[in-house]
């Protein structure tokens, strides 16, 4: 195996990027790093800038004030990175299919900018963080 | 020829280069479990800065487009061969006390300035607003804490210069050879040196340059790749460099032979896992908190301590 891959897998840093979440998707992503789940054991950590991240957990169905700065932040990660669409609404708009300032999903915005972008599904209202870390795990074993 | 190999073999092997960046290494496990631990979490496992480092060495490097990239790039490079120089000093007056030049205790002493300067000069040439932000409250942080941290280290003279002989040089060896930690004093001077140090390795409570919360990683925003793993490289060694400085300076540094060197390493533990404690069990402060606690509180401690130090060293009392 290539051993940036390698080292990838074993230490994926997160940023977290709100496009228009309603704030159920990113408390849940934020139970991800309590005690009880403790992703810090896979050497995961929250970051706070996108160019230390290795993945960007994408929440939210994407509105067109969020747009301009998914992309921008997509295209400040250092690359090989992974994209996460967690929850409904960054996987399909969710319950805001019809909303008139809707612009996503999450992987329309991305592929239009980077059409070989690796982008992982996590659906759910919210996904728990037991199907987060299951994605992330799938995700990763992917590359 | 073999005195260049061996000096070669000092700087790069043993106890420079190598032997430094895996106890660095170690020493950041240490910190990231026990944070773990006292938060009830299992935490990483024990190779996890080194994962770190060898995937930030394979990620894309990017550089910002205003950025002045010369300095950008090398300010990385400047801080941590002046905290490597740092370890490998303190190392070798650990183990080989009798090799030594003149004037140590102030090259020690410019060297742990240096990395705060790096990555004043980094951030500042990143062109992020984020980032001068962060390079302003670095500055003022350096500010406050460098007038303690120095005035404390002049106890520490000030205590050994009463027990060396009249002969003897006054350097960082002999300053080893003494605990100032067990007067009056030097008990103050190691409580104030040992926030300064806390500050300088960028540790809560006075992480406010790097603040992630509020700065998005503040003087670090822009770095990515293989500069971004310099940088944790450098907060590595800095891990062992600056409690290493704190043993060496108060609490008596490391012995000879098998015991002396257990003892300094449990020290060094010491010293780490108080600074661990602090880190976890404290806020972040503002940056006009962290200037009023060093310059006010600190620093009027200091004078007393030193206050103390000269009526001690006059009237011959040791536990001043």
């Amino acid at each position: 195996m290539d051993w940036k891959i390698w080292s990838l897998k074993k230490s994926p840093w997160v940023f977290h990027v709100n496009t228009g979440a309603c704030n159920n998707c990113d408390i849940e992503v934020v139970d991800c790093l309590t005690p009880k789940f403790d992703i810090e054991r896979f050497g995961m950590k929250l970051v706070g800038s996108p160019r230390h991240a290795d993945a960007l957990l994408v929440t939210g169905g994407v509105t067109a004030q969020a747009v301009h700065r998914l992309r921008e932040v997509y295209r400040q990660t250092p690359k090989p990175c992974v994209v996460f669409a967690i929850g409904a609404c960054a996987c399909d708009k969710g319950i805001f299919t019809t909303g008139y300032h809707m612009v996503g999903p999450v992987d329309k915005i991305i592929k239009e900018i980077d059409p070989d972008a690796i982008i992982a599904y996590v659906p759910g209202c919210p996904p728990k963080p037991e199907a987060m870390i299951s994605g992330i795990v799938k995700a990763l074993s992917a590359l | 020829m073999s005195e260049v190999l061996r000096n070669l073999f000092w700087i790069l092997i043993f106890p420079g280069f190598l032997f430094t960046v895996v106890c660095g290494f170690a020493a950041s496990w240490i910190v990231r479990k026990v944070s773990a631990l006292v938060q009830h979490r299992i935490g990483p496992p024990l190779l996890q800065p080194l994962y770190d480092v060898i995937k930030l060495l394979g990620k894309e490097t990017l550089i910002p487009e205003a950025a002045q990239k010369a300095t950008f790039m090398a300010s990385p490079l400047i801080g941590f061969s002046a905290v490597l120089l740092l370890a490998t000093m303190l190392w070798r007056i650990s183990f080989v006390p009798q090799e030594l030049f003149v004037g140590d205790i102030i090259v020690a002493i410019y060297l742990m300035v240096i990395p705060s300067l790096a990555l004043i000069l980094g951030s500042s040439a990143s062109a992020s607003p984020q980032a001068s932000v962060g390079t302003a409250r670095e500055m003022k942080l350096v500010t406050s804490y460098e007038l303690p941290l120095v005035l404390a280290f002049i106890v520490v003279i000030i205590k050994t210069a009463a027990l060396v002989g009249p002969k003897q040089q006054l350097n960082l060896a002999a300053i080893a050879q003494h605990a100032p930690v067990l007067s009056i004093s030097g008990f103050l001077a190691f409580l104030s040196a040992l926030l300064c140090v806390q500050a300088k390795l960028g540790f809560v409570p006075f992480d406010i340059p790097e603040a992630e919360t509020e700065l998005a990683s503040g003087v670090l925003i822009e770095y990515s790749g293989a500069l971004l793993a310099i940088w944790k490289l450098m907060q590595a060694v800095m891990l062992v460099a600056l409690p290493l400085f704190l043993v060496v300076a108060f609490l008596g540094g490391f012995g000879g032979g098998v015991g002396g060197i257990l003892a300094g390493v449990g020290k060094y533990v010491l010293v780490l896992v108080l600074i661990i404690l602090i880190k976890n069990t404290n806020p972040r402060v503002r940056i006009d908190q962290a200037m009023k606690f060093f310059w006010f509180w600190c620093g009027t401690a200091m004078v007393v301590a030193v206050a103390l130090a000269i009526i001690g060293s006059v009237f011959n009392i040791g536990w001043l």
